[in-house]
């Protein structure tokens, strides 16, 4: 394998980490691992939480039920299956559509969804000549009511940092080459508004119905970096 | 701050790599560290466990994954407030503390709180001091504490596309310096006023940015 100048920049970065911390260890562990930034966790953020959840609940500060429920709502409930029915409602409903494009937060709620870090939608739409892809670049700002939580690689340094000055290049890598007359907008959302792009609806499904169509968007087509198709290779 | 976190533009960070099916959590510590920061009812302003995140050391924050700097910021947050004592956080056994009147959230709440969310739009009158169509410059500005002004937008020409309505200003809220809420507009900036003439003619960076962000071109 050869050494590219991300692997050298991986490892000045663990080793200025592993000087400030002593879990030098684990962080030799990390960079051997795949480019994630998950990577396989050491115990000790484990043995942290347990500490502190102890110390929460003990002081009456949380409600492991509560917990629970929390993390059974974005686990098991909300996703970008909510998501892919308000795209595919907007496939089949133009009334709807415009009513998604003019105010997003009030169609979406139309479905069901909305609440948290979905407060306020804006809904932008993908056509044949006009691309859309959303990042946070500051942190992790993501629709939640509809897409559910973030996936790491929108989380990552890579995808916050190239998505606004080469948008092109990283759809390209990630398989989507867009054509120079397509117009590429990014949407980098620095507030409290949280975007959704609408896909383009693919060719050939005049004769599906609003739950088929709804099963042929990903998640990956309402952030931008890919499109749909009639066979997607991976239903995120 | 111009810290680490603020990473639009910069270059050379590997590759983009999705996770075919991905799981939502990647460890049971995840979870917890998640529904923590959801549940509790922080004694702390608005916004400050996000600033709070932006505060790790630059290095530590590149090495760390996303909820090891969620757990962190939790961490800090919970002790500068006095609700919980680093010796508590190291033992893991609850001594003492400041937990006064603080609101606990219910499972049966869970939901119903999701589905309200926290709004950070304000019904506080507030003139609009640019109106659409009308071509801006982000201000040149460094703050040392929270900004939602990205560095590779200021000092730069675009213009405004909406008028989103009156929000609060994260700026000043995440620093517990009050709402300040004013107008948020989405700014469209031409890729080649960003990146140069290089950039592809036509596409664009749209950000979201308050009044106090902007001054007229």
């Amino acid at each position: 394998m050869t050494t590219t100048r991300r692997d050298l920049l991986t490892t000045a970065v663990t080793a200025a980490g592993a000087a400030l911390t002593p879990r030098i260890a684990d962080a030799q562990q990390r960079t051997q691992a795949d480019d994630h930034d998950h990577q396989v966790m050491p115990s000790d953020p484990a043995l942290r939480t347990k500490a502190l959840e102890s110390v929460l609940v003990a002081k009456g500060l949380v409600d492991r039920a509560a917990l629970d429920a929390l993390v059974d709502a974005y686990e098991h409930q909300i996703g970008p299956r909510n998501g892919a029915r308000v795209v595919a409602r907007a496939w089949v409903d133009d009334a709807y559509k415009r009513r998604l494009l003019s105010n997003a937060t009030g169609a979406i709620a139309e479905l069901g969804y909305g609440g948290e870090e979905g407060e306020q939608m804006v809904v932008v739409e993908n056509t044949a000549r006009v691309h859309n892809l959303i990042v946070c670049t500051l942190c992790s700002c993501y629709p939640w009511p509809v897409l559910g939580l973030p996936p790491v690689w929108y989380k990552s340094a890579a995808y916050r940092s190239r998505s606004v000055i080469d948008p092109r290049g990283l759809l390209k890598e990630l398989g989507l080459e867009l054509s120079p007359e397509v117009e590429v907008r990014v949407w980098d959302s620095t507030a409290e508004v949280r975007y959704l792009v609408l896909p383009q609806r693919p060719t050939g499904t005049e004769k599906m119905s609003e739950s088929q169509l709804a099963a042929l968007v990903t998640r990956d087509a309402m952030v931008g970096i890919a499109q749909v198709s009639v066979s997607p290779e991976v239903r995120a | 701050m111009n810290g680490i976190h603020d990473m639009g533009g910069m270059q050379d960070m590997g590759p983009v790599r999705p996770e075919k099916n991905e799981p939502v959590f990647h460890a049971e510590w995840e979870r917890r560290v998640f529904a923590m920061s959801e549940a509790i009812d922080g004694d702390w302003p608005e916004g400050a466990g996000r600033y709070q995140k932006e505060l790790i050391p630059p290095a530590e924050y590149l090495r760390m994954s996303y909820y090891e700097r969620w757990l962190r910021g939790l961490a800090e947050l919970l002790v500068k407030s006095g609700m919980v004592t680093q010796t508590e956080l190291e033992s893991g056994i609850a001594e003492g503390g400041n937990t006064k009147g603080r609101k606990v959230l219910r499972a049966s709440e869970v939901r119903p709180t999701i589905a309200a969310g926290f709004p950070s739009t304000s019904t506080v009158p507030a003139v609009a001091k640019f109106h659409v169509g009308e071509h801006v410059r982000a201000r040149n500005i460094n703050p040392t504490a929270h900004t939602r002004l990205p560095r590779y937008a200021r000092g730069k020409l675009g213009t405004i596309e909406r008028d989103h309505g009156v929000f609060l200003f994260n700026d000043s809220e995440a620093q517990g310096l009050g709402d300040k809420p004013q107008h948020l507009y989405s700014v469209r900036f031409a890729a080649r006023e960003l990146w140069g003439s290089g950039a592809p003619d036509g596409d664009s960076v749209h950000l979201d940015l308050w009044d106090d962000h902007l001054e007229p071109a």
